[in-house]
């Protein structure tokens, strides 16, 4: 039900986006989604990519730090107040997003998005609860 | 109006003061000998006794005492007199948390305000003079050193402290000050935020600024005299061996401060060696206190680069002028007049994260402040996926450090291997300031 996701520390100087797409381009990588999350000192760069252990190996080996989460991806009906559906039946639940974010490609008819919880099974249970898709990893990197 | 406040000891002939500076060379060994262990410890290594010291140069045969050698007698183990004779307890900041403590007598408070006065007088000020005392007031040495000495010169002495720019600015106008004691940067600073009050600081009755407690330069003493109008004198001290006023430049001159010898032995020495250097070449200077009562100190290494000159000086003056200090054979950062040591802001890492971290201090001078950026490498030790928890991480660093150390920095938080390592160990200090 989780789906693995990338985090990269980046300072704020020019360059650093193109030297982490060209590392993982460079190893045949496919980013899936992304967002870039910053201050005015640093930012958080979060992938989905099609090869997980791979792109993290690849982005350590030349020096980036980067770490490993476990998020969600949900189908999301592709229509006014879609997304509120969803953050409604989480609120009701007292569940926090602690951020999200679009992925690139449509599943079937519906929008993706990708979030991060405080509290991941809890969110998951009321997701199902309410009857949203809930995405699998394997059926997302190979989108 | 007389020149100096002790004509007598201030122009003593070089012989006389050399004799002078050896009889209470041999008072001081025998007193530390007898009274303090640590001293009798090192002399026994050393193979010395006090009795031994037949000139000054046999000087050079004690063992050199160090800050560490302070720490570890903390707080009181140097106390070369009984705690019932001391009336001042002052300290510096330490490497480990613990401060450096020294202890004055009566005496010493009053050979202290004496120098103090004598320096007052080599800068240009006399009684009658209102006395602008911007040094921090505590255990900090600067505030009441310079306050006593303004005291024993006669003058009028506001002790205004630090802190409270405008306040200053309106206090020194109405107060009609005319000499102004504090750091360097921070006279500048008076003159900008005076600048941005409309307030035209050249045409005040300020004469005199006696500044010390930082490095600084000649271009800075330009600066200096340009935006306030008025003659920017150095002045040296460290707690350690008194406080201000162990060394001033004389107006007459400003090349050079005269050290009072008649206190204080300075010798120059190869910070690397240990071995004194020529007359005039740049080495580390090392001081013997001579009449200190409460902490006697032996070849005490400052960690301070200058060189000395015995020349003859204008003012009249007889005692050794050491340069204008050009830097430290430690790695010891003077911030703001605050002594901070890259171990210091090291340990408060370790304790935050955990782990050794890779960090780099940058100092710079900024609208004539002083500023420290603390540099720290992100690993996947303290990396987060949220940014909130590297900014807490980032404000608790800052403010440990503000906490601990005094200093105020901002936190910057830098990709792996952003700081450069040299020969496998990392740089840990740049100091950008243009001194």
């Amino acid at each position: 039900m989780k789906v693995e996701q990338i985090s990269i520390f980046i300072e704020n100087k020019s360059g650093r986006l193109a030297e982490i797409t060209r590392i993982l381009g460079e190893a045949g990588i496919n980013i899936r989604a992304l967002s870039l999350a910053d201050t005015s000192d640093f930012g958080i760069l979060r992938l989905i990519v099609n090869e997980v252990e791979k792109a993290k190996a690849v982005l350590k080996d030349k020096g980036f730090t980067v770490s490993k989460t476990e998020v969600v991806a949900v189908e999301v009906p592709d229509q006014p107040g879609g997304l509120s559906t969803i953050l409604q039946a989480l609120d009701r639940d007292n569940t926090n997003v602690e951020y999200m974010y679009a992925f690139v490609e449509r599943c079937g008819g519906n929008a993706v998005i990708i979030f991060r919880f405080d509290e991941t099974d809890k969110a998951i249970a009321t997701l199902t609860a309410n009857n949203f898709n809930i995405l699998a990893g394997e059926r997302l990197y190979s989108m | 109006m007389a020149n100096y406040f002790n004509e007598e000891f201030e122009t003593l002939p070089r012989a006389a003061l050399e004799a002078l500076q050896l009889k209470r060379l041999q008072a001081t060994v025998a007193r530390v000998y007898a009274n303090v262990p640590f001293y009798k410890q090192s002399f026994d290594a050393a193979g010395i006794k006090p009795e031994d010291i037949k000139s000054l140069a046999d000087l050079q045969r004690l063992p050199f005492t160090t800050k560490q050698n302070m720490r570890d007698s903390y707080p009181y183990g140097l106390f070369a007199a009984p705690m019932e004779e001391i009336v001042r307890i002052h300290a510096s900041s330490g490497t480990t948390g613990k401060p450096t403590v020294v202890g004055y007598t009566q005496k010493d408070i009053e050979t202290w305000s004496e120098l103090m006065a004598r320096s007052f007088m080599a800068a240009g000020a006399h009684k009658g003079d209102i006395i602008h005392n911007a040094y921090g007031y505590g255990l900090f040495t600067g505030g009441l050193g310079a306050h006593y000495g303004a005291e024993k010169l006669g003058a009028s002495v506001i002790p205004i402290s630090g802190g409270n720019t405008k306040r200053q600015i309106m206090i020194m106008q109405d107060f009609g000050s005319t000499v102004l004691t504090c750091t360097p940067s921070y006279s500048l600073y008076l003159a900008e935020e005076a600048a941005a009050e409309g307030v035209d600081i050249k045409s005040s009755k300020l004469r005199v600024g006696i500044f010390g407690a930082e490095p600084w330069s000649e271009a800075m003493r330009g600066e200096i005299e340009a935006n306030l109008g008025l003659d920017a004198i150095d002045i040296y001290g460290l707690s350690e061996i008194m406080g201000p006023g162990v060394a001033i430049e004389c107006i007459e001159e400003k090349h050079g401060l005269h050290i009072w010898e008649d206190h204080f032995i300075p010798e120059i020495i190869n910070p690397e060696t240990g071995q004194p250097v020529a007359e005039g070449e740049k080495g580390e200077l090392v001081i013997t206190t001579i009449t200190k009562q409460g902490i006697p100190l032996i070849r005490y290494r400052t960690r301070d680069i200058t060189s000395i000159s015995y020349a003859p000086c204008a003012c009249g003056r007889t005692h050794g002028r050491i340069a204008r200090m050009s830097g430290r054979s430690d790695d010891m950062l003077i911030i703001r007049g605050v002594n901070v040591f890259p171990s210091q802001i090291e340990s408060i890492l370790v304790r935050i994260e955990g782990v050794e971290p890779h960090y780099l201090l940058i100092v710079d001078r900024k609208d004539n402040l002083d500023t420290l950026e603390v540099q720290v490498e992100v690993d996947e030790r303290i990396f987060s996926d949220e940014i909130k928890v590297l900014q807490t991480l980032s404000r608790q660093i800052e403010k440990e450090i503000k906490d601990m150390l005094g200093v105020t920095c901002t936190v910057k938080l830098v990709e792996p291997k952003t700081i450069q390592r040299s020969e496998g160990k990392a740089q840990r200090v740049r100091d950008n300031r243009k001194l």
